[in-house]
């Protein structure tokens, strides 16, 4: 296991150096130089000049790449030009808000597709299985910002239970914390459960026809023995990797529900770097939400492991 | 049912409803085993001896449509809630599949596998449960039983994960034990182990056996009967000396030809039984075997020959022109 575990950490580090280098080559392509966004359209060209200098833009890329990698070998991924604020700072501060929008919508979304999906599996055919994947199959194809407003309407303008838009810190008011959160959480998970449902019946639906399924009744186990313990572990592997490429790709921030709620995560970073050409925050964002994803992928890769032995001792 | 039969499956029909149409899987079967008896079922690949195992432990698929009775320890289990029949299965009622390599959990242990019938069964707390685990791997002949436990199916070659499949099978002391084939996806040197630890199982614990395989080499020396199964139908059955002495229905006597001989001579080709089976999707007007039999004559392709007694009443057949009638093989 231990070796298993080495060999996976090895893999990591091409993948984060090309990573790196798709980054850095994405923003140095961009059309416009850094230095006339910097000093703004009245500069003269002496100004530029001397500015490109100074932030080594005369430079070759490969020489400005390796600079770029050297300063985040030790820990320096930029300042930002036009707040002052490092790309370390920015994301420390925004990351925990999209970090815990993830986590809720993940707990919601598989509180809600795990559940439905063992009880349609069980009884595949019947009037529940077929309801339910026909609602999931709508609920697919509602947009995130559809659902969103429709939240906002539902539980915030009509009932006024819960707060439409805005964010206290966990530190500050945990209750109060979990109900601005709960609205956008909802509506990430309701764009995810039915994915998590699709997937994970179809597997177990696969998996109680097999053998084992037929041996482990013909021992007189209990159906719930069956379906919890027989079933749904060798029937989520699927299920581990589309929630591992859930949570990688939420970690980037979750741009519409983060804009529609107004909360100050990481996708709205990303989207303000953007907007304002702030080319240093936009790839050291971009950095760090790609290695996220990278580590995201280990922790599947072991999970695969811990679920299916045959992968751990290399059969498979 | 009579004094100590355990098993009597009466008037059993399996129909599997498939896009060709109806499928009739078993046909009006009728077989009863007496406790700590052994019967051998013997039949080709989709002669219908695995829907009748699945029958009897009512695993068949959901589309499945079963009919008829089968009264186990005197109760029928077409009748029987599913909470009685679950208590009953793995604990008197217990089965061992084919293929080792499908029929354990890939993603559980074998300590895990084996401890949880004895949980559900006997109420064995976890110690004892591994204790009575490892008593049991070591009973079927498989070496540092205690590793074993910790150990996953794919850890272990085909022949023990059977031997696995085996102990399982065993764990609560069942009255009847059901073999499927139980040797058919292992090597050839492993299959007369398997089979020798399943008779002395057998005989050891008093427990009844069916034993269904395609073989009737291995139930020769192995049961105290046999029926042979031909289209979904029991064809012939007898006390096993009796069969192998005087076997009257001519599918069986082609099906014993077919085996290989210890002492023929280097390269004498095997006589196989020419043609198919019939679809079962189709069924024939006459005997299912008739367009395939030698002896077949006009009667025999309009008529559908009965299972019934001749001198012997042990020794059952369904055929117009049995063997050593002058009819058949003097034909």
């Amino acid at each position: 296991m231990l070796g298993f575990v080495a060999r996976r950490l090895l893999y990591l580090v091409p993948v984060l150096i090309a990573v790196s280098l798709l980054t850095f080559l994405i923003a140095s392509l961009l059309p416009g130089d850094l230095a006339y966004t910097i000093l703004g359209d009245q500069a003269t060209p002496e100004k530029v000049a001397a500015l490109r200098q100074e932030m080594g833009l005369d430079q070759p890329i490969w020489v400005r790449y390796f600079g770029w990698l050297g300063n985040i070998l030790q820990g320096d991924l930029g300042r930002s030009f036009r707040t002052g604020q490092t790309v370390l700072q920015a994301v420390t501060e925004r990351l925990p808000i999209s970090l815990e929008l993830m986590v809720l919508a993940q707990v919601i979304a598989l509180a809600i597709g795990v559940p439905l999906a063992i009880i349609c599996a069980a009884r595949s055919g019947g009037p529940f299985d077929r309801f339910m994947t026909g609602t999931a199959f709508g609920m697919l194809s509602v947009p995130t910002f559809l659902s969103a407003i429709l939240l906002i309407y539902l539980f915030a303008v009509e009932l006024r239970w819960l707060p439409a838009t805005g964010y206290v810190p966990f530190g500050e008011d945990p209750a109060k914390n979990l109900r601005f959160m709960v609205l956008p959480a909802l509506t990430l998970a309701l764009a995810e459960w039915p994915g998590i449902m699709r997937v994970l019946r179809s597997d177990m639906i696969a998996t109680l026809q097999e053998d084992y399924i037929a041996l482990a009744k013909a021992k007189g186990l209990k159906a719930s023995r069956i379906l919890f313990v027989h079933a749904l572990k060798p029937s989520s592997l699927t299920l581990v990797t589309i929630t591992g490429i859930n949570i990688g790709r939420l970690i980037g921030g979750a741009v519409i529900v983060e804009t529609v709620f107004a909360l100050p995560g990481i996708g709205r970073l990303l989207v303000g770097a953007i907007t304002t050409r702030d080319l240093i925050i936009l790839q050291g964002v971009v950095l760090l939400v790609g290695a996220g994803f990278v580590l995201i992928n280990f922790i599947v890769d072991m999970l695969y492991a811990m679920l299916d032995p045959r992968i751990r001792h290399g059969h498979a | 049912m009579t004094e100590g039969t355990l098993l009597s499956v009466e008037d059993v029909i399996v129909d599997l409803p498939t896009p060709r149409g109806n499928l009739r899987a078993v046909d009006r079967v009728d077989l009863t085993i007496g406790a700590g008896r052994t019967l051998g079922v013997v039949g080709e690949s989709g002669c219908g001896k695995t829907m009748l195992s699945r029958a009897i432990l009512q695993l068949l698929p959901k589309r499945a449509k079963l009919s008829g009775r089968v009264m186990f320890d005197g109760q029928d289990l077409l009748q029987l809630s599913p909470e009685k029949l679950r208590k009953l299965r793995g604990r008197s009622l217990a089965v061992v599949f084919q293929d080792p390599m499908t029929s354990l959990n890939p993603v559980l242990t074998i300590g895990t596998q084996l401890i949880e019938t004895l949980q559900e069964h006997l109420e064995l707390d976890m110690a004892a449960a591994t204790r009575r685990s490892v008593e049991l791997l070591a009973a079927v002949g498989i070496p540092a039983p205690e590793q074993r436990l910790m150990q996953y199916p794919h850890q272990l070659s085909g022949g023990m994960r059977q031997r696995v499949a085996i102990a399982i099978a065993l764990s609560c002391e069942p009255k009847l034990l059901i073999a499927d084939e139980p040797t058919t996806a292992l090597d050839v040197t492993i299959q007369a182990q398997i089979l020798d630890l399943l008779a002395r199982e057998q005989r050891r614990r008093h427990m009844a056996m069916i034993l269904i395989t395609h073989d009737l080499g291995v139930v020769a020396g192995r049961t105290d009967e046999v029926a042979v199964m031909y289209a979904g139908r029991v064809v012939e059955r007898a006390p096993t000396p009796a069969l192998f002495k005087k076997m009257r229905m001519p599918y069986t006597e082609a099906l014993l030809a077919a085996l290989p001989k210890i002492d023929a001579a280097p390269h004498t080709p095997l006589p196989a039984i020419s043609g198919r089976p019939p679809d079962p999707t189709r069924p024939l007007k006459g005997c299912s075997f008739s367009p395939r039999c030698r002896y077949a004559w006009a009667q025999c392709h309009v008529e559908k020959p009965r299972l019934e007694e001749s001198n012997s009443p042990a020794h059952q057949f369904a055929c117009f022109r049995p063997i050593g009638t002058g009819a058949g093989a003097g034909a």
